[in-house]
């Protein structure tokens, strides 16, 4: 939660909202690695790809 | 106030500790991990800091890391945007990184530096300072001026590259940078890949390599990668780079301009590459020359501070003191991103927190650079006990005798006193020591000793006294970052044949009455010592002058090729047995390699990956 408040912070004193949508996917990437990594939802993941 | 600075996660890890603004202990942590650049948290340093002080975490008011993670992940981010879809292999490899790690750096710091100690406010105390900020407070706060005007230089860092601030007082101000892609550190790199050596630690071969080399290349570098502008501010030509989309530095056009494809490994040294060297150093010194000039007329200010990577190039230093415009320059001995540890907690303490700084008075707050571990005396003794070594324990002036017998006799001495150095030159607390009176002694103490190239220099350190006398140097160099010519009174007139060398050749001649640090065009890296800082190293060079007239000796880093300088009385006896230092002087224990048992012998020379 603390991550999600101090990056928002960074972007609204970088005034830099556009590059919140590419942050976002990234981020759902990102937890979608690491939340498959050593999972037994692995292969199920793997065929959406 | 106790503020902790770390640097870490890229490379040269580092911790330093202050308390009301004195530094009490800073040093990195590939001295204790044994991993040259070692870029992980450093947990060893802090540890080191924290006993030094004598203080556990939980008495800690802040900790201060080096820069700023989001900002830099915005860098990332634009940058690989901008170039679209090139570079999307880089961009996958290091977006795993960053999601993976990075990005939440914070975390991974209240995670480390919980294994130091309890505290649940960890989150609270963690401040972050911007990259060039942090080198410019290690160069500004420490100096030995009141005032100054502040160039830091590097590779990058969030997004400066290049930073002009002004530092008066307590406050440090930035008036201008230069952000990425456009970065001098970044385009010397290009050459240091392009010419086989390793990026962020072969930068110094290259300059070491340049004087063998004729700037030949130099016009085609500032008319097709480099645009500089009348005040120093530069633009790169990214048609030529690849460090913006792929994982190496140049790519196939810089190959076609120069000739041909990088050279790879330990191939061969060609005049090319010596030239291609001497080319870019030029083209640094140009720039560094012409930014600093408009400095010095913007701010009309007498001292200038450097930090940053850049600031480690000598050659360009010493250019910037004769012929630059400022009457006083200081740079900062750790001057690459080791240092961004103790300027990230300067900065916070004066700039963060408010705190007065104290008035200059002639003498920089550097303690010489010795802010590292040393060792007592019995607590030496008993180490060496346990390594099976044997030693003579002897008063200072038998210590010293016998050092300088061995120097005269033109053997190699290890000289390991007191506190070990901050930053990457050894200071004569970690220095493999010898005659430089000897034209033998380069390719001696670099075949055998270091194991390494056979074209690279050694630098001299002279007693600040005599320092003009040798050299033509008019200020004090105390960390080994000004380089300076041999004063021709000291010059061997050249016969025609060794004016005629060529490349590695050169070496073959003797040009001056110390030729063991007298590099091909006569300079010299220097190190001026003084007896307020180290007074064990000034009166050793002082009996070396009273029994041979010269005060100057040749200083090397107590390591070999590929190792970080030694930092426990272990690390100096094992490099001692590996190599063909003769005699070691740890503390006031003298050893002899004629005396040791030969099973302790190693094979050193494949001990460490090369640099």
């Amino acid at each position: 939660m603390e991550f999600i408040k101090e990056f928002t912070n960074f972007l609204m004193q970088r005034k830099k909202f556009w590059l919140l949508p590419i942050i976002v996917i990234l981020l759902l990437f990102g937890i979608l690695l690491i939340v498959t990594q050593n999972s037994v939802v692995a292969p199920f993941i793997y065929t959406l790809f | 106030m106790l503020l902790l600075g770390i640097s870490a996660y890229y490379h040269d890890s580092a911790c330093a500790l202050i308390m009301d603004g004195e530094i009490i202990a800073a040093a990195q942590e590939e001295r204790f991990t044994r991993i040259k650049h070692d870029p992980r948290f450093p947990h060893y340093a802090l540890e080191y800091c924290l006993s030094t002080a004598g203080v556990s975490l939980a008495e800690l008011d802040h900790i201060v890391f080096y820069d700023k993670p989001f900002l830099k992940f915005e860098r990332l981010l634009e940058t690989y945007i901008a170039f679209a879809p090139k570079g999307f292999k880089s961009f996958s490899t290091s977006m795993l990184l960053w999601l993976k790690d990075k990005l939440f750096l914070k975390n991974s710091l209240q995670n480390e530096l919980s294994l130091h100690g309890d505290r649940d406010d960890l989150a609270k105390i963690l401040l972050f300072s911007e990259h060039h900020m942090s080198h410019a407070a290690s160069a500004y706060y420490p100096s030995p001026y009141d005032e100054a005007a502040i160039l830091t230089m590097d590779g990058v860092g969030e997004w400066a590259t290049t930073s002009i601030a002004i530092g008066r007082g307590r406050e440090i101000e930035i008036l201008k940078e230069l952000n990425f892609p456009h970065s001098l550190g970044l385009l010397y790199s290009a050459f240091t890949y392009y010419t086989g050596f390793k990026v962020n630690s072969g930068e110094y071969k290259l300059m070491g390599l340049a004087p063998y080399g004729v700037p030949r290349y130099a016009q085609a570098i500032m008319e097709n990668l480099v645009d500089v502008k009348e005040d120093g501010s530069f633009r790169l030509n990214m048609d030529f780079f690849g460090f913006c989309t792929g994982l190496t530095m140049t790519d196939e056009r810089f190959a076609a301009l120069f000739g041909g494809p990088a050279r790879t490994g330990e191939e061969l040294l060609t005049s090319r590459h010596m030239d291609l060297a001497a080319s870019v150093q030029s083209v640094t010194e140009e720039i560094i020359l012409r930014i600093t000039r408009s400095i010095a007329t913007e701010t009309g200010l007498k001292n200038l501070c450097l930090a940053g990577g850049v600031a480690l190039n000598c050659v360009a230093n010493g250019r910037v003191l004769r012929e630059g415009s400022f009457k006083n320059i200081w740079i900062q001995p750790a001057a690459g991103d080791a240092g961004g540890a103790l300027g990230a907690a300067l900065a916070a303490y004066h700039l963060n927190f408010g705190n007065e700084r104290k008035p200059a008075d002639g003498r920089d707050r550097m303690k010489g650079a010795y802010l590292g571990p040393s060792y007592s005396q019995p607590e030496i003794e008993e180490r060496l006990r346990a390594l099976g070594a044997l030693f003579d324990t002897v008063d200072d002036e038998q210590l010293l005798q016998r050092c300088v017998d061995d120097l005269a006799a033109g053997k190699a001495v290890g000289f390991f006193q007191e506190r070990m150095e901050y930053g990457p030159r050894a200071l004569g607390a970690r220095s493999i020591l010898a005659d430089p009176r000897r034209a033998e002694m380069r390719s001696q103490l670099n075949l055998k000793v270091k194991f390494r190239e056979s074209f690279r220099p050694f630098a001299p350190a002279v007693l600040s006294e005599d320092a003009g006398n040798w050299f033509d140097l008019p200020v004090d160099s105390p960390y080994m970052l000004l380089c300076a010519e041999v004063i021709e009174g000291k010059r061997r007139t050249m016969i025609q044949n060794e004016e005629n060398l060529f490349g590695i050749d050169k070496l073959n001649a003797v040009r001056s009455e110390i030729p063991a640090v007298t590099h091909v065009d006569y300079s010299a890296r220097v190190q001026t010592v003084h007896r307020e800082t180290n007074p064990r190293f000034h009166a050793l060079i002082s009996l070396f002058k009273e029994k041979t007239g010269c005060p100057v000796l040749v200083n090397t880093s107590f390591n070999v090729r590929g190792e970080p300088i030694v930092c426990t009385p272990e690390d100096a006896f094992r490099c001692f047995m590996g190599t063909d230092i003769e005699s070691l002087a740890i503390g006031n224990c003298y050893l002899e390699k004629s005396r040791q048992n030969p099973s302790l012998r190693r094979d050193y020379r494949h001990a460490f990956e090369l640099d």
